[in-house]
């Protein structure tokens, strides 16, 4: 059975040396192509049956999609490397699993737009006078010394370990028609003012730094790294959150989606840690519902696509087309278009009306309605994105998702939050 | 002869228990032997420690944990019994036609036509803050502010669960008092006995074994919960099969097989006890 795996397997290779000869007229593997199926799963946000859709219509193969929660599409990476093509995995994911060597290194130089992917996901400076966010940031896990090194690059070496494709800065939510007053601070979280009506949600890696950076604006504890914490720095955090619960703060945890989206239109609660695409739920139910964008900046998150280790031949041509045709604008329109970023922002231009551009991308007033790709109104003329333009909003990022060296304990921490 | 009849039982045995080996011991079995394994945050390797049983008794979390979860069974059981063995008492001594009995009987079922997750989670806009159950008192005048103890509270998870497990309680207990033969009833009567007091020594004694069946599973169901407790209560509250449950989506199995292992050791030890009021063999 191997045996025969691998003389297909180097055919394909030699026709792969063939096409790559002429990549230029990628007709010559026309045929070929349609046989292609390239496997991807990863987490809900970007494992869209459109893109796939498109990617058919487009390039010709078949991308077969299967969407996971963000603890199964880490064990999935680290354990099981032949059961996809493609993964599609957030930066602090790609922490845990590089070491396992289940994916590969990408050549830059076959990435036709490289040179305009955001400067976030290269030097980790946004702009040159940025600085660099706690935490994993994408650039600290975004490149490896050469194809087969297992050790991330300081800098960018030409082979990345993961394209960066969506990302967003995460703020609190909150209900300004229940909270009637300005919300400048992440520490409004724990205000007994909104005692029983405060939220959070219970998933540990993103939680931990939503905690943080309430206990930092609390001026409770300041951190070496938030991302990366000592013992003593997750104990007192867990004291504080803790003492909190205790004390009736908190209406309920959330887990999914769904449920951030209830707790917030029903008014169970009026401040809690959210998700960009559910305030737009909330908002889409008639209820007024702000992403606050607050003074000590947004906690914000990355994900990528990274090839398997296993790999080769047409289907990794196939793959490397796949790549250059997500960054080429059409999924990075989609995506803004509901809120999120894309890592090559200028090609999505092309693919978002002005008025689109305007409002997702620069700040500006809407001057016209703004639709949802699935065509659920957003926002009317008039209207200004939470947090306003790009640059404003990922230039105040201050800490990204992040593993931590203690992260087992941290875990175990968690649970006990959870239940006590 | 003798040895041929032998081995004929133990081949009509092993169909079963083959079942029951693949399916129910060799599950147990791996799990006691994973809940002596170590964990990475990805993944699983053999070893031989007591880590994660250290890690759990030495967490006064486990304790607190374990007395709500004995707390939640307790209150739910003597909620459901209540209800339970009225309903029981109802249909088998009040409604007079065997018709009515089982057409009422079939009624009772009717909610649990759907799932009890669709169940429990009805509870959750009637309760709420602005839900229906604040506004109805609100506008009769009995309250001024809602009543945040409705909803993500012990009260709504102990309503969720005797709201979906009365029926267990409610179905032995009928069929034990179906059996009861009428003419006890009648000479418990014949011979002035109040009708307290027929319920009391007649009825109750003889209705035991019912009683004990719907325990067994309101308390082994209450026990094993997870999911009623994390949504009734919003995740603000836990009992054990949350702690399992939280472990899990952590991918910390073996902390979630040892929580388990002594979860089920805690359960058959209260069944044991409980087996050793009643005789429910007597029964089947």
């Amino acid at each position: 059975m191997s045996k025969m795996r691998y003389s297909r397997r180097s055919i394909l290779k030699s026709g792969a040396a063939a096409a790559a000869s002429t990549l230029a007229a990628p007709m010559v593997w026309a045929q070929e192509i349609k046989d292609i199926k390239l496997r991807q799963f990863g987490t809900g946000v970007s494992n869209l049956n459109d893109v796939a859709t498109k990617v058919k219509e487009d390039l010709g193969f078949t991308l077969e999609m299967t969407a996971l929660d963000s603890d199964s599409v880490t064990q999935r990476a680290a354990t099981q490397p032949d059961s996809f093509d493609i993964a599609d995995i957030e930066y602090w994911i790609c922490k845990k699993v590089w070491p396992t060597g289940n994916l590969q290194a990408m050549d830059a130089s076959k990435i036709t737009n490289y040179d305009k992917i955001a400067g976030t996901f290269r030097s980790g400076k946004l702009t040159p006078e940025s600085v660099i966010a706690q935490g994993t940031a994408p650039h600290t896990v975004g490149f490896v010394e050469g194809p087969d090194s297992t050790a991330f690059a300081t800098e960018e070496s030409g082979w990345m370990t993961l394209i960066p494709t969506i990302y967003n800065a995460d703020t609190l939510g909150i209900r300004p028609d229940l909270i009637n007053r300005p919300i400048e601070s992440w520490a409004e979280l724990l205000n007994p003012e909104f005692k029983g009506k405060a939220s959070i949600l219970d998933i540990s890696s993103i939680g931990i730094m939503d905690m943080a950076m309430v206990c930092e604006a609390m001026g409770e504890i300041s951190y070496g790294d938030k991302g990366n914490m000592t013992k003593e720095e997750i104990d007192k955090t867990f004291a504080i959150f803790t003492a909190a619960k205790e004390a009736g703060q908190f209406r309920a945890f959330w887990k999914s989606f769904d449920e951030s989206v209830n707790l917030m239109a029903s008014g169970e609660v009026v401040i809690q840690s959210m998700w960009s695409p559910a305030i737009t739920a909330v908002k889409s139910r008639g209820v007024p519902c702000v992403y606050q964008p607050l003074k000590e900046g947004y906690r914000s998150w990355g994900g990528g696509l990274g090839l398997s280790a296993s790999l080769s031949g047409m289907e990794l041509e196939a793959a490397y087309e796949y790549i250059n045709w997500y960054l080429s604008g059409w999924v990075g329109g989609y995506l803004m278009r509901q809120g999120y970023y894309s890592a090559v922002p200028e090609t999505s231009k092309n693919f978002m009306s002005e008025n689109e551009w305007g409002y997702w991308y620069e700040g500006k007033e809407a001057t016209d309605v703004i639709t949802s790709p699935t065509g659920d109104q957003l926002a009317v003329a008039g209207d200004v994105r939470d947090g306003g333009s790009f640059t404003e909003r990922m230039g105040s990022v201050v800490c990204w998702n992040s593993v931590m060296d203690e992260n087992q304990y941290m875990v175990r921490k968690w649970n006990e939050f959870i239940a006590s | 002869m003798r040895a041929t009849s032998n081995i004929i039982a133990y081949l009509q045995a092993a169909p079963l228990m083959a079942v029951l080996a693949t399916f129910l011991i060799a599950p147990i079995f791996m799990i006691v032997i994973v809940s002596f394994w170590g964990a990475t945050e990805f993944s699983i390797y053999p070893a031989f420690q007591f880590d994660n049983y250290a890690f759990l008794f030495g967490s006064p979390v486990t304790y607190k944990v374990f007395f709500a979860t004995f707390k939640y069974a307790f209150i739910t059981w003597v909620f459901t019994l209540t209800i339970g063995f009225t309903v029981a008492y109802f249909l088998a001594f009040h409604v007079r036609t065997q018709t009515m009995q089982t057409a009422l009987f079939l009624l009772c079922t009717i909610p649990f036509l759907t799932s009890n997750i669709i169940r429990m989670i009805s509870w959750i806009p009637f309760l709420g803050r602005n839900g229906i159950a604040n506004q109805a008192l609100i506008s009769w005048g009995i309250i001024d502010e809602p009543l945040e103890w409705l909803l993500y509270s012990d009260f709504s998870v102990i309503l969720a669960f005797v709201h979906l497990y009365t029926l267990f309680m409610v179905v032995p207990i009928f069929n034990t008092m179906m059996r009861i033969d009428r003419s006890f009833i009648e000479a418990a009567y014949d011979n002035g006995a109040s009708g307290l007091q027929t319920l009391w020594h007649v009825i109750i004694p003889l209705t035991k074994p019912g009683i004990m069946i719907g325990t067994i599973f309101v308390v082994t169901l209450v026990m094993g919960d997870f999911i009623t407790v994390r949504f009734m209560s919003g995740s603000q509250k836990a009992n054990v099969g949350r702690l399992i449950s939280n472990d899990i989506s952590l991918l910390q199995y073996p902390s979630a097989a040892a929580t388990a292992v002594v979860l089920l050791v805690t359960v058959l030890l209260v069944i044991g006890i409980l087996l050793r009021f009643v005789n429910i063999r007597k029964e089947l």
